[in-house]
């Protein structure tokens, strides 16, 4: 069964008051579990198309279902309902909250939810043991590393347990060693807890991770690469 | 919804001490407004507070029909009889009210003094009155009693100095106070002696009434207006006092209103400019917040959150600044209803902090509306991708 079902999607940005048509009509199915890498060259619209499944933006035509929900037809608070029930989302720069301890960031999502301060704590404490980070709970992102941060990112994106998760280029700014294990553990977390996981990347090796590699050029995604 | 709302509020604040520069600009911003404002409404509520001392509900003040107060008032000796025999009333006090010229001790110019002939029935009719220093005048004698807030304020007011007022030379034997009121800026004289010194026999400025009920007044003034042989007006003293300050303490308000407007633009834009820069510099880690499912609300509460307890900050420095450097500061000023001095304290009442306090939330709440709207409203990809 598709958990992402995208059909003759559309998206026209305005700029300088002119229409630029970023994609000319994209149909993808997504099968829950599938582990799937987006690539294409730099404002190809990898980040536009990411963003209309992770529910961020609308399409301009064409139907978008993701885990059973036509995001077309959902308010903008509902949208939010359901990003935070559904999508992970893992940044190229993190996007940690630098006031905040590694794991108060992870429980960020979990404030989103009906569970006690204490199942929160329990809760964060497991993601971050699943990224290997219990030692770090107490840092801010400042004292951590690249790899360290993206890795509390993961956590964060993992906790509250969603289906999916969304990755925009999540090894872009790291060296090949810490991106390595960045896309070992988007693996076991594909593998071995079941999410399904598209990711964007410029990197060919990263994208060998995938089971499925995805190109897309000029508003159309061209050809479809089994792994 | 309460627990998004406190987390990135608390987020929001602990983020304060890497912004302190431009939060600081807030702070100091709407503390001038708060501080200014409280300031000058303390001068007015000091000033009325003076003035609202001396007004007891049992008394009256009788003056000349037409004049509001007792430099514009005179009366002869039969109508102050006539008033005297009236019903319900227990003490009646002729009171003579003149304007001296004497330097003060600040400046060494001459400024107003008010000299009030009274007879000594006037001090059992004020009983506030009271001798701190050296005695009552002797009747028939050319002798003074000063005010305290006199004595205080004009040169050569001590004991034992004499003055020469229109022509006539006194000799000053005691200081009195009256309970904070306007009384005790004036010099008071046996009343006889002043009729003669200053040429008005027989005559009075005014008249004090103590009644035997306050629901005595609106009667007893009803009977003397009507009265065809009377060409006089009778007021409570509480309203005597209130009219006699009304003009001035208003004017003071207004001013300290509109001082504090025009500060209070200039720190609300103060406030909108550091919450813009404030928000701006977090519209990535907005954005991330609302990307993962928190709602927009959170974040406009939380921006104003922010900009009120910056402001509430401010204000508080501000009505401390006031409290701390004006409250029971003594000034003294022309009450313009009779053109003589009164000295007064600055009054930073509680109502006047509070107050404050609401001004500077208010501009705080002002400031950070439109940035937090700002941060709620653009769209989440575009600032995701933090341009
Ligand atoms: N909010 C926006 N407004 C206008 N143009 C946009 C917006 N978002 C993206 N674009 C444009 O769409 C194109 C694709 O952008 P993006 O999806 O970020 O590409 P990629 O991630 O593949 O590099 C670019 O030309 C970009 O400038
Ligand atoms: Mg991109």
């Amino acid at each position: 069964m598709a958990i992402i079902e995208l059909t003759d999607v559309h998206k026209t940005f305005m700029k300088a008051r002119e229409a630029v048509e970023v994609l000319m009509g994209i149909d993808l199915g997504v099968e829950a579990g599938d582990f799937v890498a987006l690539m294409g060259p730099s404002g190809s619209g990898k980040t536009t198309l990411l963003n209309i499944i992770g529910g961020l933006d609308g399409a301009t035509a064409g139907e978008v279902v993701v885990a059973d929900a036509n995001l077309d037809a959902l308010s903008s608070r509902e949208l939010a309902r359901w990003r935070a029930r559904t999508i992970g989302f893992v940044f190229q720069f993190y996007n940690l909250l630098p006031v905040l301890n590694a794991q108060r960031n992870v429980e960020l999502p979990l404030l989103l939810t009906k569970l006690s301060g204490k199942q929160r704590r329990r809760n964060a404490q497991t993601a971050l043991s699943i990224v290997g980070l219990d030692d770090r709970a107490g840092h801010k992102p400042g004292e951590l590393s690249g790899g360290q941060q993206q890795r509390v990112a993961i956590a964060r994106a993992i906790v509250a347990d969603p289906p999916i998760l969304v990755c925009d280029e999540p090894t872009g700014d790291l060296d090949r060693e810490n991106a390595e294990e960045i896309l070992d553990l988007l693996r076991i977390l594909n593998r071995d807890h079941g999410k399904t996981v598209i990711m964007v990347t410029h990197d060919p090796k990263a994208a060998d991770h995938a089971k499925r590699i995805l190109h897309l050029d000029k508003g159309k995604l061209v050809q479809e690469v089994a792994a | 919804m309460f627990a998004q709302v406190f987390e990135v509020t608390v987020m929001n604040l602990k983020n304060l001490p890497n912004r302190l520069g431009s939060s600081s600009v807030i702070v100091v911003g709407i503390g001038g407004v708060v501080g200014v404002l409280v300031a000058i409404l303390a001068m007015a509520s000091g000033f009325q507070s003076t003035l609202d001392r001396g007004g007891d509900p049992q008394r009256a003040v009788v003056l000349r029909g037409g004049s509001d107060n007792e430099l514009s008032s005179f009366m002869n000796t039969e109508t102050i009889n006539v008033v005297a025999s009236m019903p319900g009333i227990v003490e009646a006090s002729p009171e003579l009210y003149m304007v001296a010229d004497v330097p003060k001790r600040s400046t060494g110019t001459d400024a107003n003094l008010i000299v009030r002939g009274v007879s000594p029935d006037a001090f059992t009719l004020h009983d506030e009155v009271v001798i701190v220093e050296g005695r009552r005048f002797v009747p028939g004698r050319g002798e003074i009693i000063a005010g305290r807030g006199a004595h205080v304020e004009f040169a050569g007011i001590d004991i034992g100095n004499s003055v020469k007022l229109r022509q006539s030379e006194w000799t000053i034997v005691g200081i009195f106070e009256a309970d904070g009121s306007a009384y005790e800026s004036e010099l008071w004289v046996d009343l006889p002696v002043a009729q003669s010194a200053f040429r008005l026999d027989g005559g009075a400025s005014s008249m004090r009434l103590r009644l035997d009920s306050p629901e005595r007044v609106d009667e007893l003034a009803e009977r003397i207006e009507s009265d065809p042989r009377l060409d006089l007006e009778l007021f409570g003293e509480v309203e005597f006092f209130a009219r006699q300050g009304g003009g001035l303490t208003n004017t003071i308000r207004t001013f300290g209103y509109a001082v504090a407007v025009i500060m209070a633009i200039g720190a609300v834009f103060a406030a909108l400019n550091t919450m813009y820069a404030a928000v701006v510099s977090r519209t990535v880690e907005i954005a991330t917040l609302r990307a993962l499912g928190f709602g927009a609300f959170p974040v406009v509460v939380s921006v104003m959150i922010e900009s009120m307890a910056l402001a509430l900050l401010g204000g508080v420095l501000g009505a401390a600044v006031s409290y701390f450097g004006f409250n029971g500061y003594t000034v003294s000023t022309l009450s313009n209803a009779s053109f003589s001095q009164i000295a007064f304290d600055f009054a930073v009442t509680p109502e006047l902090l509070r107050d404050g306090l609401v001004w500077a939330l208010s501009l705080g709440a002002i400031g950070g509306l439109l940035p937090a709207v700002r941060a709620a409203v653009l769209p989440i990809t575009v600032a995701l991708r933090g341009e």
